[in-house]
């Protein structure tokens, strides 16, 4: 009775369950037919994988996992499906390439193969007692979005900078990316024309 | 001292009482399971999502990591790596919306040389 009441502990059942949905979640991201439903399975995967954050304390990446992802990030990838109107089942049982699908399983074997072998080998990493100083410890007295903002906002400051330029280029760049073909920037073109003549006048 | 042997120790405090080494098992699995996805599938779309499975199998076992060490600084990395992701998704869905602008109906991954030029 006390195995099974350890077994049965509220972390092991949350765990089994994150992990079983997120896993169930990605195969049929990869086997849906519909990118619809696969757009709808990757949500159910990253709930899953938020879970698993809550459990291993990261409330933080949690909450960003589900508004960030599951939020914008999959409402995204739905826009555009419903934008470019492919939301309709495609043939998945023929294969595009003789041999493809046997190779990508094959390869994928190879990589969890890999996995595996990494997880059992040494390595020059030191355990935690030895990496004193370069850490940070997790304080249990503080909440997590707290010891976030402070090594965030401290020892990261310039690259969460940095982050603001990127997304400042990605969307400039899906601007560019996605404006009708041929057009060249004549929107831009008219506009200095009309300053012009205003300027003029 | 082997990774494994790292992993079976557990942390004072406030450590999870599954095994951190599980959390790298989902971890590796959900990897896998992305990049098969990217490998048979022929549709853009799907292969981005794949993608983004690959991403947050990484950043699953970056938090696994954080909680072993118990350091901060992993969960800093998935801050990070969101960032970049969303990022990535944005350019990465303005280019298959430029795909289909001169391919309409079913474009696949096949099509992208049609951006050249």
């Amino acid at each position: 009775m006390l195995v099974a009441a350890e077994v049965l502990s509220v972390d092991n059942v949350v765990f089994v369950i994150g992990a079983m949905v997120s896993l169930i979640g990605a195969f049929f991201v990869v086997t849906s037919r519909n990118p619809v439903h696969a757009a709808l399975n990757l949500v159910v995967t990253l709930f899953g994988v938020a879970v698993l954050f809550v459990s291993l304390h990261a409330t933080f990446l949690a909450a960003v996992q589900v508004i960030v992802y599951a939020g914008a990030i999959v409402v995204l990838f739905l826009f555009v499906i419903m934008l470019l109107g492919v939301d309709r089942e495609e043939a998945i049982e023929a294969e595009p390439l003789r041999g493809q699908r046997p190779v990508a399983f094959a390869l994928g074997a190879l990589i969890l193969g890999e996995l595996a072998l990494l997880s059992s080998m040494r390595f020059a990493t030191p355990p935690a007692e030895v990496l004193e100083g370069s850490i940070t410890p997790l304080d249990p007295s503080k909440t997590n979005v707290e010891q976030l903002a402070e090594v965030i906002f401290t020892r990261y400051l310039l690259a969460f900078e940095m982050t603001s330029v990127l997304l400042v280029i990605a969307v400039v760049g899906a601007v560019v990316l996605a404006r009708k073909p041929g057009r060249g920037f004549g929107l831009l073109a008219s506009r200095v024309e009309d300053d012009a003549t205003e300027n003029a006048a | 001292m082997t990774l494994a042997a790292l992993l079976a120790q557990g942390v004072p405090d406030r450590a999870p009482s599954v095994a951190h080494g599980a959390y790298l098992i989902i971890a590796a699995l959900l990897f896998t399971i992305g990049a098969v996805g990217v490998l048979v599938r022929r549709n853009v779309l799907v292969m981005f999502m794949c993608v983004e499975l690959m991403l947050n199998a990484v950043n699953l076992s970056f938090v696994a990591f954080a909680s072993k060490l118990n350091d901060a600084n992993g969960q800093v990395a998935v801050f990070f790596t969101l960032v970049v992701a969303a990022a990535e998704v944005v350019v990465g869905l303005g280019i298959v919306v430029a795909i289909f602008r001169r391919k309409k109906g079913t474009a696949t991954a096949d099509d992208v040389h049609i951006l050249s030029g």
